[in-house]
């Protein structure tokens, strides 16, 4: 493992930095030689991906402030929009710079006030012999905003002739940002996943004070065997391991096992787990339910998950207007009147199916179609007479609105509006029941 | 309606003009003032009435709510610094509440929940509707909006450091939302503890934020997940808590959100009462009452039942409706001013006047009654007024006391047949009560089907029914049921007695016994067909007699009591039986009225000139009936200037029907000018539209094409 070495930086800072970044040493290492000496221009943009808690935000996060580099941090999520973005990179250069509380608000339009503001922050901090670092936090948000917001902070340095770099981490790779008109190519790096063992490592560092690391890392372990092969997301790992931990325990202070009892602990235990796999870990039943049952002792049988409800109870017409919608839109048009004419003439059946019908219409999701044929089919399924009254119509634009049908090409209110089944086989068969 | 978002043009503007439109509407009789009044002070009954069965149904849910809020944050309050606590990643609590799918009776529910949770649990409380957040950005300053407008409600008395942020000014970015929280709870903190003393020992010191989503279905995957992600984010110093309103089912919720996103959400499920259950008390607490003497009849209670059942769903368009058949029948009917409590009818009577008393003697119900006396009390009753008057209060006292005996006898009829196997009657109370108020009950198959099976009914059901009757007759108001009480206790005592006498059956048991030991197959046989003859003329053991008693007493008690209301004298003061009426104003069919309008103009403007016969094309209706008439000949594509051509013929036909065929070659400008005004009116109301395959051409709409 290659220790964290640098001249710049006293080696206390660096030690600790380790000890913080587990599994990221190396990736460390090379951003620290990136970013040189504080005074040191560093690369104008730094591009860095990798899947979903991969560590970027929080490696990012834990070497600026460490090493206690002048940063800014902003989650692009959270500042929707480019004005916003902007404003905040601004209020957070302020704030950190001057001590009084009362900081004048700022109007920042467009990237050109940005450049002006941010010069003017920069100067007012005197950190023109430090570099800056501006970090974007899910970056491919950028992308949706003004077209000139991703190249302008790729050229940052440029534009604003202060030592400046971008750091923008995001889950997808470089080529699905690179504008049509090109850019600045920014250095880009990639975050690996942890692997199995990293995991467990940084899992077991965390150990509860009551009890020993070996004891916890032993639980992390029986942990990473069951949930592995579905979930790598370390944050919800870890938050999965405090729930069951207690449960884990509970032998342990009963007096029935000691800590060595690993055999026992895992009998214990594993059942247990591949429940909250079924249950916590989709989000069946909350985390605190499954902390009442476990606390209780009962059996998570008795807590219905949310799957469970999903009988929807419709009114008789909304029914068989589904079930006429479901219809048409998984049967061919040509079909209509074979199966909801009484007296249709005879078909031959050779050449009925064209060859590319054969395939399922299940597998091929529902198709549109007019209003007129769901009301059609809508009179041919229903034994009575059905009126064509405003209750029914308001009926078809409830089930829209509870997503239950979906409107196609709402363009032309003159044009006979077009529609789509979006429920499943399943549901209409419970509800024609 | 679930289902209908109909703008409520029905409600009633219950001002001096309504009461004027009332008057000089029905100039014939009198009363008018006194019909308004009498009506608006029920429905006000009625109103409030409900009201309290909404909310005492909502009770139980609202409860477990609050419960789940207060418990959402507790460890925001203790701030605990457990291990547990600091490795566990911070989800967002939400309630996820499965409200059903008639979507109009939310409104109520979200505005008693809101109510329930300011008092208790946090003045911060943001419901957001989907239409007002097409985007996050939306989304955001609608909900900044209504908690920075809350907060200067509560503190609006006094308001010095308050300021007044107008919408564009504030930045709608979450962490002005935070400062913003943080600077609200300080001042509640910080305040003086003699001042505001009420209202922060009823809320915490950091009241959770409530965010409610109306109509969880119709908001965008995207505005969600951005919300849900970037209050995540910031769980830690707001306390955040969200409530999704859901009509359908809580999948929807995997649905609109992936898992990285609902593994952010802490969700709890709450389940409101199904509406039909709803509607069962409503019905129940409105109309098999003796509360209210304004009554429905068979056909309008079913229009209302199956516009509930079939289209809506909706426990606030059944009242609508309800209130729809009050308005109509004070309007309508000059004799409902003697539609009042007992204790009015009285002095209502006496001060009758001579028109409305002709009104009583024109009551189809009331003929009949007259008909019925003898010869010299018909004379009285169809000359002498102050005797009628007489008549009447006793007639519609009697009507009274036959309520009030109905419906207990409904309710105990409905405690028998409502365990009954493929319930011919029905299972619910309204079924049954349709069903008796429709025709004599004790004629129909139905009922002749049930009483068969209450006569199979075994002893512990029949005890634990006559039990429940007993309740219900003891708590009805009606006087004549003690001996019925009676009767029904002294069943419950034979049959107590029934339990020493239980020897008998042992006898046949020891005979099936016998049965068991023989192996011949002669002597088996032989057996098998005595014990036949005996089961057939096998005396009734007394069990089986008295429950043949039982039921025959039921029986005499639905005949007496069960009759339908249409036979009652003067049934028409009470009940309200304009089921068509009703059925134009609620259930409307603007495709039938708009073809009947363009196909029969007569139908709607009474111009005697208008009235065709037939088929044939009249040339004095209006240009659009005329084009209308013509397009229903054509088939999908029509040709504009064939149109034009049939058009002008029949036109022409009007004005000069002998003149020259060979000058009409050349068609009129004006005619011509009309022609297209009709044609795009058509296509304004939806019938044609251009066509882009042949330019001359436009395609019809409708159907008949093909």
């Amino acid at each position: 493992m290659p220790n964290l070495e640098h001249p710049a930086y006293p080696a206390a800072d660096l030690l600790h930095l380790e000890s913080l970044v587990p599994c990221r040493e190396s990736q460390v290492s090379m951003l620290l030689s990136i970013f040189g000496e504080r005074q040191q221009f560093s690369f104008p943009s730094i591009f860095i991906y990798g899947h979903t808690s991969s560590g970027k935000t929080y490696v990012m996060q834990t070497l600026l402030t460490t090493l206690q580099l002048p940063h800014v941090f902003v989650n692009c999520v959270e500042y929707f929009t480019s004005r916003l973005l902007l404003e905040e990179i601004l209020i957070q250069l302020q704030s950190s710079s001057s001590d009084t509380e009362q900081t004048c608000p700022v109007h920042c339009d467009t990237l050109n006030d940005f450049v002006r503001l941010f010069k003017q922050a920069v100067a007012s901090r005197e950190l023109q012999d430090q570099t800056l670092y501006i970090v974007l936090d899910r970056a491919e948000q950028l992308r949706e905003m003004e077209a000139n917001i991703l190249p302008a902070f790729l050229r940052l340095q440029e534009l604003t002739d202060t030592n400046v770099t971008v750091v923008l981490l995001s889950e997808i790779v470089w080529e699905l940002f690179r504008p049509n008109a090109g850019c600045f190519e920014p250095f880009t790096m990639y975050f690996p996943d942890y692997s199995i063992g990293h995991l467990q490592k940084i899992l077991s560092q965390n150990h509860p004070p009551e009890y020993s690391a070996d004891f916890y890392s032993a639980y992390i372990n029986i942990l990473l065997g069951v949930f592995y092969m579905v979930c790598r997301d370390l944050k919800e790992l870890r938050h999965l391991a405090a729930l069951n931990f207690a449960k884990y325990c509970e032998p342990v202070v009963r007096g029935e096992a000691n800590e060595r009892d690993t055999r026992k602990l895992w009998k214990n235990i594993e059942p247990h787990l591949k429940k909250a796999m079924q249950t916590v870990y989709l989000r069946e039943i909350s985390s605190s339910q499954w902390e009442l049952l476990q606390h209780d002792g009962g059996e998570p049988g008795q807590l219905k998950g949310l799957s469970a409800h999903t009988h929807v109870e419709l009114p008789y017409y909304s029914k068989f207007l589904l079930i006429a919608a479901y219809l048409a839109s998984y049967n061919p048009v040509r079909t209509d009147k074979r199966f909801f004419l009484k007296h249709h003439g005879k078909i031959r059946k050779t050449n009925f199916m064209k060859k590319h019908e054969k395939t399922s219409n299940h597998l091929l999701g529902p198709k549109p179609f007019p209003l007129d044929r769901l009301l059609a089919i809508l009179y041919s399924i229903v034994d009575n007479r059905v009126a064509p009254t405003a209750n029914i119509f308001s009926q078809i634009t409830s089930l829209v609105t509870l997503q239950l049908l979906s409107m196609v090409g709402q363009n032309d209110q003159l044009d006979g509006p077009r529609y789509k089944c979006t429920v499943s086989l399943d549901f209409i068969r419970a509800i024609a029941r | 309606g679930c289902f209908v978002f109909k703008p409520s043009t029905k409600k009633r503007r219950l001002s001096e003009k309504t009461a004027h439109d009332f008057r000089s509407r029905s100039e014939d009789s009198e009363d008018t003032e006194l019909r308004f009044v009498t009506c608006q002070s029920l429905w006000n009954q009625i109103k409030s009435e409900t009201e309290q069965i909404q909310e005492d149904l909502n009770k139980q849910l609202l409860d477990n709510l609050v419960n789940f809020l207060s418990r959402s944050h507790s460890e925001f309050q203790e701030k605990t610094s457990e291990w547990t606590c600091r490795m566990k990643f911070r989800e967002i609590p939400t309630a996820a509440l499965v409200l059903g799918v008639n979507v109009t009776d939310h409104d109520l529910t979200f505005r008693g929940l809101s109510d329930v949770l300011q008092d208790n649990i946090t003045p911060y409380i943001a419901l957001l509707e989907a239409k007002d957040c097409p985007g996050i950005k939306n989304l955001m300053q609608k909900l900044m909006g209504q908690l920075m407008n809350c907060d200067i409600d509560v503190d609006s008395l006094e308001d010095e450091d308050c300021v007044q942020v107008s919408q564009n000014r504030i930045r709608c970015s979450m962490s002005s939302l935070i400062s913003w929280y943080e600077s609200v709870t300080k001042k509640t903190d910080s305040e003086t503890p003699g001042k505001k003393r009420n209202s922060s020992s009823r809320h915490w010191q950091s009241p959770p934020v409530v965010v409610i989503f109306k109509d969880m279905e119709s908001f965008t995957t995207k505005v969600l997940q951005d919300f849900i992600v970037i209050s995540s984010q910031h769980i830690h110093e707001l306390p955040l808590v969200l409530i999704f309103g859901i009509a359908t089912s809580p999948m929807i919720i995997h649905r609109l959100l992936p898992h990285s996103v609902s593994s952010l959400l802490c969700i709890e499920l709450f389940q409101s009462l199904s509406c039909k259950e709803h509607l069962s008390t409503i019905i129940d607490k409105l109309l098999l009452t003796s509360r209210f003497p304004f009554k429905l009849g068979e056909k309008v209670l079913q229009v209302l039942i199956n516009i509930f059942l079939y289209h809506d769903f909706s426990v606030q368009n059944f009242i609508k409706g309800f209130q729809l058949c009050i308005v109509e029948h004070f309007y309508s009917q000059p004799l409902s001013v003697l539609c009042c409590q007992l204790v009015d009818v009285k002095k209502r009577v006496y001060s009758l006047s001579h028109d409305q008393c002709e009104n009583i003697r024109r009551l189809p119900s009331f003929r009949r009654y007259v008909e019925k006396q003898e010869s010299g009390k018909q004379i009285e009753l169809l000359t002498n007024d102050s005797f009628l008057k007489e008549e009447t209060e006793k007639l519609l006292e009697d009507l009274h006391v036959y309520h009030e005996n109905y419906v207990s006898i409904l309710r105990c009829l409905h405690v028998f047949i409502s365990s009954l196997p493929k319930h011919p009657l029905g299972k619910q109370i309204r079924e049954l009560h349709c069903a008796c108020l429709e025709s004599r009950v004790w004629e129909t198959e139905e009922y002749e089907s049930s009483l068969q099976l209450v006569r199979m009914l075994n002893k512990t059901d029949l005890v634990t029914m006559l039990q429940q009757c007993v309740e219900i007759l003891m708590s009805s108001s009606g006087k004549e049921f003690d001996k019925t009480v009676e009767k029904f206790k002294e069943f419950l005592s034979q049959f107590q007695n029934l339990e020493e006498a239980s020897q008998e059956r042992d006898v046949s048991v020891s005979s099936q016994k016998e049965l068991q030991k023989k192996t011949d197959l002669y002597h088996l046989q032989k057996t098998l067909l005595e014990l036949k003859e005996s089961r057939r003329t096998k005396k009734l053991t007394k069990f089986e007699m008295l429950r043949f008693e039982v039921v025959d007493y039921i029986d005499s008690l639905v005949r007496k009591y069960l009759v339908p209301a249409d036979n009652r004298t003067l049934h028409e003061i009470v009940y309200f039986n304009a089921a068509t009426v009703l059925r134009g104003h609620l259930n409307a069919a603007p495709r039938t009225a708009l073809h009947t309008a363009l196909n029969n103009p007569h139908w709607y403007l009474k111009n005697q000139a208008l009235k065709c016969d037939g088929g044939g094309i009249s040339n004095k209706a209006p240009d659009i009936c005329i084009v209308y008439k013509l397009h229903l000949e054509c088939g999908r594509l029509i040709n504009l200037v064939d149109w034009l051509e049939a058009f002008s013929t029949v036109v022409m036909a009007a004005e000069e029907p002998n003149a020259d065929p060979a000058s009409s070659d050349q068609v009129d400008d004006i005619i011509h000018a009309r022609f297209i005004r009709a044609v795009s009116e058509l296509e304004l109301l939806g019938f044609i539209k251009p066509s882009k395959q042949k330019t001359d051409h436009v395609a019809r709409l409708t159907w008949g094409g093909c």
